[in-house]
């Protein structure tokens, strides 16, 4: 059993202050790890609280991060899984799913993980999940409307692996639940 | 012949040990064989080692310790003596034939405890007897010590209230006089030791003279012990006859530590219902006193009292403890003009943390403080020196901690005005503290007036130095602060549009005149602040049309240009053209045409005129795509327009993979979700043949300049949105055009040139498995795939 943390947009300090204080408390060191970051984080100050929270930190680029290394896109595998990372603001029209897709049938992952929209999704396509985690912060978005803080945990185990969202809404969070499993015509 | 000193003293303190043992020896064995004569006579030979002058008080310490070890065991003799029947009368007469004074004195204690243990008499008159009796030592150190041991083997013995040597004759007064009296002489003694010996040494002389003071502040803390000692008499007798010793003595030293020891010793209830008595003695100590230090340990553990308990705040109240405090600090520091402005400082802070704790209701007392302290600040250009600075940042820290919400510390008027006595870079220190301060209580600053106060009082931070004297600032922390201001901006806000457009100004005003290297930094919170109320507002009918400051997205709009303007002379062009597209969206989702079509305008200015970097255009073609594709307020000649050039740009990135990939994006510039707003599957086509021609002409490049065929990926990419539009019903692409790209694909890979290339592979596996996935869906996306052979 694998814990991954899927986080993203978070556009401290250009849209928000600092993280809710509530998901700080349940981000602590040493339960994760892994964490996949979609970018738009943007400081340095950003990178290395992540990195206190767990140091296997995977990101890529947004078009706001001020670092510039990081890459536009990011493959890794993690137990039988094939996970795929992008921002999102290359992939054109902007969260659309047919698209991402797309990226994902180029990544030839089984998880796909973007961002840019600020909204939560999780798909399950053609065998694959394509996820986004939305904004950790809550960020303004020109795309989505009233964002909720959110990120996502992924728990692999095996062939199968659970999607829990946290989303804070109203200042309460809320967790959701979503499982997938690896079907044997994605897994060859 | 001079030796050095401390070896001598080693010597000495050896010589005078092995003696004092060998006497030690004798008393044990006349002790044993109860033969009292000859324990008197060892025991006086004993002590006489104690007679030595030529110890420091630190060696002296060590050989007193070890005759007061052998005297605890004489009195155990003298105590079964007078069991046994001995008259304890003729055994104080007895032990005062002892030829030396120092012995005698010291036997005629340890005697003496003994007699007030027997109760043949009462405790007040032997104490008397003693403490007088001692006066025959006038030699500072041995004095001291020989008092101190009269204080050891009493203090268990006075007749205390509910103690066992309580009688009618003998009260607890007796017990404080006696006290008090061994006070007054010790400390006369102690003070005296500062003249005795070459002038030279005095430094040295000072120095031990300091080891010594617990001898005599342990006479405070017996009386501090004293269950006797009310409220009345500590107020009436003990204070008053303590303070009169302290100050006539007129030792800085022993002033300095006399005082502290009071305050350390008693309690805190007392000094506050003699606040008048104990403050009193503050201006009449020598000028030299460090009496900030006092004063301000004073006011720590009173501010702690009050803290500690509700209960005991009514006690200050009463008593107007605030009052009195404030005028005994004015008049310390009017007695001593010279005070460094750290002392003052000290003090104020001091005060102040005590009127928090004890006033926090009273903003108005802090207010008093702080504006004492401006009046006394006011000769002084700017305060530099760092003990100062540190203090004043205390001072300033003071409110914040206590109410952890700036707004409050906002409402002292003084607050700002001992502000602006802070050199540059303190005042970005506390600028710094006042920021946390706010983040970390999460508190908003609603309104434009107290916005406008408090970047007036964090202007450190906000804008650059008159002057270029700030030029060094380590790059990282310049990062770190603006990065703070930039956080900050989040927090000043307001849910009513109007004051939020007031705040909204009040921020523009204040971040366009600060320089600027700070402009990347604090423009995009701002810009982002001022989408959130766009945002907020554009559901709303123009309801304050009447109203002339009424916050409308146009005026925003007219702000944003602004704003985002700035940045040209920074330069920050890719930062700006985010900002202008995040703008054009904004304006898009409010319906104001000419306002997107002008924010569009300026992000192309600035992609023609100042985005150079081939990586950075890449990006920016994106974004630029990305976003119109989302606009639905052009008509159609705006659109044609804008349209045309992101094609424009596309075509003529640097690198072909980049061009081709950008001009296929521009594909859905033609085709909306919405059919209502764009649907040209004519130009789609258009679109991917031409990305189409330029994979081909990248392919051919790849083959003439490295002999190989290049990667397909890009066909497989053009291939997989040839069925995206085909899936979305595009009339224009048919299943001939896919089984020719997927011939072409094909071809391309098994050509003799063609490179191995793994990622290609897998990418062509997965598009037809998903063709194969959609062909066995059901439902009409299988019948659309039906003839899509693969």
């Amino acid at each position: 059993m694998v814990l991954v943390l899927a986080i993203g947009d978070l556009h401290i300090p250009h849209r928000a202050p600092d993280l809710p204080a509530k998901f700080k408390s349940m981000l602590v060191p040493g339960k994760i790890q892994h964490i996949i970051c979609t970018g738009n984080l943007c400081i340095k100050e950003v990178h290395d609280y992540l990195k206190t929270v767990c140091p296997d930190l995977h990101i890529t680029r947004g078009e706001y991060d001020e670092e510039s290394r990081y890459p536009e896109t990011k493959t890794l595998s993690i137990g039988q899984f094939k996970l795929g990372l992008c921002h999102g603001h290359q992939v054109i029209p902007w969260g659309d799913l047919d698209s991402l897709a797309m990226l994902q049938r180029q990544l030839d992952v089984d998880i796909l993980v973007t961002g840019h929209t600020h909204q939560f999704t999780a798909y399950k396509h053609e065998g694959g999940v394509v996820i986004n985690p939305g904004s950790a912060t809550g960020a303004y978005s020109s795309i989505t409307y009233d964002v909720n803080p959110s990120f996502v945990l992924m728990d692999i185990d095996g062939l199968r692996v659970v999607v829990y969202v946290y989303e804070l809404i109203d200042g309460e969070v809320k967790v959701d639940k979503i499982d997938f499993k690896k079907t044997t015509a994605a897994a060859h | 012949m001079i030796s050095d000193g401390v070896e001598d003293e080693e010597k000495w303190l050896a010589a005078g040990i092995a003696g004092l043992q060998q006497n030690a020896f004798y008393v044990h064995r006349a002790l044993d064989s109860n033969n009292l004569k000859d324990a008197l006579k060892y025991s006086a030979q004993m002590l006489s080692e104690l007679r030595t002058s030529r110890l420091s008080p630190h060696k002296y310490y060590a050989l007193y310790m070890r005759a007061f070890d052998e005297m605890r065991k004489l009195e155990t003799f003298f105590w079964e003596e007078t069991r046994r029947g001995c008259s304890i009368i003729d055994l104080y007469e007895l032990v005062q034939h002892a030829g030396n004074i120092l012995p005698r004195l010291y036997l005629l204690c340890t005697v003496g405890s003994v007699y007030i243990k027997s109760k043949e008499a009462p405790a007040k008159d032997i104490l008397k007897d003693l403490v007088e009796m001692c006066r025959g030592i006038q030699h500072p150190l041995r004095g001291l010590f020989l008092r101190s041991y009269l204080s050891q083997v009493s203090r268990d013995k006075l007749p205390d209230i509910g103690s066992e040597y309580e009688g009618d004759a003998d009260t607890v007064i007796d017990a404080v006089e006696f006290v008090l009296q061994n006070f007054t002489e010790m400390n006369k003694l102690w003070v005296r030791m500062q003249y005795q010996g070459p002038a030279r040494e005095k430094e040295k002389r000072e120095k031990e003279r300091g080891e010594l003071r617990d001898l005599v502040g342990k006479n405070l803390h017996v009386l501090s012990q004293i269950e006797g000692v009310d409220l009345g008499m500590y107020k009436d007798t003990v204070l008053p006859r303590v303070l009169e010793q302290v100050v006539n003595c007129r030792d800085a030293l022993a002033q300095y530590y006399l005082m502290d020891c009071v305050i350390q010793v008693f309690p805190d209830e007392y000094h506050l219902q003699t606040l008048d008595i104990l403050l009193g003695a503050f201006p009449q100590l020598q000028p030299s006193v460090d009496i900030k230090t006092v004063l301000s340990s004073l006011m720590e553990r009173l501010s702690n009292y009050a803290a500690s308990s509700a209960e005991v705040l009514p006690e200050f109240l009463q008593v107007d403890a605030f009052s009195k405090l404030n005028s005994a600090i004015g008049k310390v520091i009017e007695a001593h003009v010279d005070m460094p402005v750290a002392g003052v400082v000290t003090l104020y802070s001091s005060l102040l943390t005590f009127s928090l704790h004890v006033h926090p209701d009273r903003l108005d007392y802090a207010d008093q403080v702080l504006g004492s302290c401006v009046k006394k600040l006011s000769g002084v250009e700017k305060v530099e020196d760092s003990q100062s600075t540190k203090q004043i940042v205390a001072l300033l820290s003071a409110p914040l901690d206590k109410y952890n919400n700036v707004m409050t510390a906002l409402k002292l008027t003084n607050y700002s005005h001992v502000m602006e006595y802070l050199d540059y870079g303190t005042n970005k220190v506390m600028a710094a503290i006042i920021i946390r301060n706010i983040m970390k209580n999460n508190t908003y600053i609603y309104t434009g007036d107290k916005v406008e106060a408090l970047l007036e009082l964090i202007a450190g931070l906000i804008k650059d130095a008159d002057g270029d004297c700030e030029n060094e600032v380590d790059e990282e922390d310049f990062k770190e602060e603006q990065n703070s201001v930039a956080r900050l901006i989040h927090m000043l806000h307001n849910e009513d549009p109007k004051e939020m457009f007031k705040i909204i100004t009040t921020v523009r005003k204040h971040i366009l005149a600060g320089g600027l290297k700070r402009l990347p930094y604090t423009v995009p919170p701002l810009v982002f602040s001022s989408l959130k109320l766009v945002r907020r507002l554009q559901n709303q009918d123009e309801n304050g049309a009447g109203e002339e400051a009424a916050a409308t997205p146009k005026k925003i709009f007219q702000l944003l240009n602004q704003i985002i303007e700035s940045l040209s002379n920074v330069p920050a062009p890719e930062l700006a053209l985010r900002l202008y597209l995040q703008c054009a969206e904004a304006a898009n989702d409010c319906d104001i045409e000419p306002v997107a079509y002008e924010f569009f305008t300026q992000a192309y200015i600035l992609y023609e005129e100042e985005i150079t970097d081939s990586r950075a255009q890449v990006t920016a073609v994106h974004l630029i795509i990305g976003t119109l594709q989302r606009m639905h307020v052009f008509g159609v000649e705006n659109r044609d327009t804008l349209t045309h050039k992101a094609t424009g740009y596309s075509a003529k990135l640097l690198k072909k993979p980049d061009q081709c990939r950008a001009v296929y994006a521009c594909s859905h510039l033609f085709w909306a979700d919405d059919p209502a707003v764009m649907r040209d599957g004519e130009r789609v086509l258009l679109c991917l043949k031409r990305a189409l021609k330029i994979a081909n002409a990248a392919q051919h490049m790849a083959n003439v300049t490295r002999g190989s065929s290049g990667s397909v990926t890009l066909f497989i990419e053009l291939l997989n949105k040839y069925l995206y539009f085909f899936e979305k019903g595009n009339p224009q692409i048919t299943v001939a055009t896919i089984h020719d790209l997927i011939e072409l694909i094909t071809t391309e890979m098994q050509s003799d040139g063609a490179t191995p290339d793994p990622a290609a592979d897998s990418f062509l596996a997965s598009t037809m498995r998903y063709i194969q996935f959609q062909k066995q869906k059901g439902g009409s996306v299988s019948e659309k795939y039906e003839p899509v052979k693969v």
